[in-house]
């Protein structure tokens, strides 16, 4: 079963704390300097934003069918069966696709190094193969960022916003938008406003799948347009065989 | 032999000073510090212009090579090796932009064993590795040609028709899947530009610019070359070319009629300028210019319209892989200098290498190769697989 992380925005009260945490997992630098930036990075994989005292964290939204991981030409991005999107950075050629494809606009370059990497948020996947949390929920200290099996986590999600619905928006945002992803938001301020793209906009079709449309006909268009192009050329030869031959002809009956 | 310096090898010398110079700065200090891409631009004018243009500007070859070996138009019979010479040229060189362009260069054959089949890239990739690969064979006989050698010629002219129909097939794919690339953004790029016909348009595209591109080089290289020009070959060029605009025309309407923008493309807004001038370039004028019979039989004319074009195709390149972006990343993209003197370095190094193939193989019918090595080329209609043997015999 895919596990997945609930972010319930009305619960946060921007310690930011997740941050510092995924920054010591992943062996990222992390200082005041660093805390105060308000974007993610090639050295911030989340980022915790705030506007007129809410709060709204970013990080990679582990879709279930990631686009990234389907545009990756070698295969160096892909969803494991815990939910987790990784990177395997040895398989990289530093294409960049990736990050055109990402709707979320997750995936950041090391644009000075000589030997780039993509760096996102991975999900912590050795802790969540080991069993265990993600760094950033197991310091969460108000449980804004929780950790769980997917559905046991929307059900959770439904039933927040039930118990009190003055409190949230009607909606979770993750449980449809490109299909489905691992990161649900819970919130009482639109996520939009926090430089998420809007549920209009993504629509619920999983990304890939606007490829997958056409690189599925491939298989039989190659033979289908070889045998075209084939006769084509055959038929157009054949015809100047039969011209050749048939002036041999008349040369003959003439003499 | 004694060096004299013309103005164009100036200008030469400069460009490559240029681009030498940015190389270093490339794989010394990295993508960062060369170009303006950013995680906001994580493709620019290396992926617009360089792989999205370069790739359609080589498209002369496989139409050419289609039109005449599928469809007997002999009269192009003279434009089949100098477009297989651009093609075989500009795939080359476009491999090299991209090693510029990748991240970890080092890396760029884990393409092959790395393999996802679910990647537009990935094909993109396969495709014009093995396009590459049938260009050098379609470009070998120039070279046994020209070394006497009688053996070779035979055995590529037993696999030509199998060349010609892989060459084909590789370019439908990979024309069309550059247009694929961009399929998986919907919600980044804009509505003028993002279409499910994304494939079709690019195919269709690049059958134009190829026509064009032919036209255009024929006309140059009469010029710079001091050849006959072969009025006849640019005006069955120039009719093709109509036709082929027309399509691309109508499918760009019925695409714009479909989804429901054509009161958007008539409204002034900063993509609708990049997209008027686009139209104006690829469409309303050079087929306007080619309506008229007088333009469609004057070499100047044709020339003119062909150059249209092209330009019009890269600017709607651009404007899908650049422009298109730009309201969705909320800032602007200016390519550093840096950036512009590679790609101008590779294009410069394709232009000499060119020169330097025209001098000293047999490429255009007539021009002259020093006596004592002269091939009689000028009695050989250009590849015809058969002709080509009864020459080296």
């Amino acid at each position: 079963m895919s596990k997945a992380l609930l972010y319930d925005a009305t619960m946060c009260i921007g310690c930011k704390q997740c941050e510092g945490a995924c920054a010591q997992q992943n062996k990222l630098p992390y200082d005041d300097q660093v805390a105060a930036e308000r974007v993610q990075s090639e050295h911030k994989y989340t980022v915790v934003l705030s506007k007129d005292d809410k709060f709204m964290r970013r990080l990679c939204m582990h879709c279930e069918q990631p686009a990234c991981a389907s545009v990756c030409p070698v295969g160096a991005l892909h969803k494991t069966k815990e939910g987790p999107v990784v990177y395997d950075v040895w398989k990289c050629i530093g294409c960049r696709y990736c990050m055109e494809a990402c709707a979320f606009g997750t995936p950041k370059y090391e644009w000075h190094s000589l030997n780039p990497r993509i760096r996102k948020c991975i999900m912590c996947p050795d802790r969540v193969v080991a069993g265990k949390q993600t760094a950033c929920a197991e310091i969460c200290p108000t449980g804004a960022t929780k950790f769980g099996n997917r559905d046991d986590l929307i059900q959770e999600a439904q039933e927040r916003i039930r118990q009190n619905p003055s409190n949230y928006l009607p909606r979770i945002y993750g449980l449809h938008e490109v299909g489905g992803t691992c990161v649900l938001i819970l919130s009482s301020v639109k996520v939009e406003d926090y430089g998420y793209p809007s549920s209009a906009r993504l629509g619920e079709t999983p990304m890939p799948e606007y490829t997958g449309r056409v690189m599925e006909r491939i298989p039989d268009f190659i033979p289908l347009w070889s045998l075209v192009l084939g006769g084509v050329y055959w038929l157009s030869h054949r015809r100047e065989e039969v011209a050749a031959a048939e002036a041999a002809e008349k040369r003959e009956s003439k003499r | 032999m004694k060096f004299k310096l013309t103005f164009w090898k100036a200008v030469f010398i400069v460009i490559m000073v240029m681009g030498v110079s940015s190389t270093l700065v490339r794989f010394f200090n990295g993508l960062g510090a060369v170009s303006n891409m950013s995680d906001e631009f994580p493709w620019g004018v290396w992926i617009g212009f360089d792989l999205l243009c370069g790739v359609m500007l080589a498209a002369g070859s496989f139409c050419v090579i289609g039109a005449v070996y599928l469809f007997n138009v002999e009269r192009l019979h003279s434009v089949v090796r100098p477009a297989v010479l651009t093609a075989f040229l500009g795939y080359s060189l476009f491999i090299v932009g991209l090693l510029f362009d990748l991240g970890r260069p080092w890396y760029i054959w884990h393409q092959m064993i790395y393999m996802n089949p679910h990647s537009v890239m990935f094909e993109v990739g396969i495709c014009v590795m093995s396009y590459t690969t049938v260009l050098f064979f379609e470009f070998l006989p120039n070279v046994f040609e020209r070394f006497k050698l009688k053996a070779p010629i035979r055995w590529i002219k037993k696999i030509y028709p199998v060349l010609i129909i892989l060459g084909i097939l590789l370019s439908t794919l990979h024309q069309s899947s550059l247009g694929s690339l961009f399929l998986i953004m919907p919600s980044k790029l804009h509505a003028f530009w993002y279409t499910p016909a994304l494939p079709f348009l690019f195919f269709g595209s690049a059958v134009a610019v190829g026509l064009a591109m032919t036209i255009f080089e024929s006309t140059q290289s009469a010029r710079a070359f001091g050849r006959h020009l072969e009025v006849g070959v640019l005006v069955e060029l120039g009719g093709a070319l109509l036709v082929v605009l027309w399509i691309n025309a109508l499918l760009r309407f019925e695409d714009y009629l479909h989804r429901g923008l054509l009161r958007q493309i008539v409204t002034p807004s900063y993509e609708s300028y990049f997209l008027w001038l686009e139209l104006t370039l690829a469409f309303v004028i050079p087929i306007s210019l080619l309506s008229f019979r007088k333009v469609r039989l004057s070499p100047s004319g044709l020339y003119l319209a062909s150059i249209c074009t092209v330009l019009g195709f890269i600017t709607n390149r651009l404007n899908v892989s650049l422009t298109g972006f730009e309201t969705y990343a909320g800032q602007h993209y200016q390519p550093k200098w840096t950036e512009f003197s590679v790609t101008l370095m590779i294009v410069a190094a394709g232009f000499a290498l060119f020169g330097l193939a025209v001098k000293h193989l047999p490429i255009f019918p007539g021009v002259r190769v020093p006596v004592e090595e002269r091939i009689p080329i000028e009695t050989v209609p250009i590849m015809a697989p058969e002709v080509v043997s009864e020459a080296a015999d």
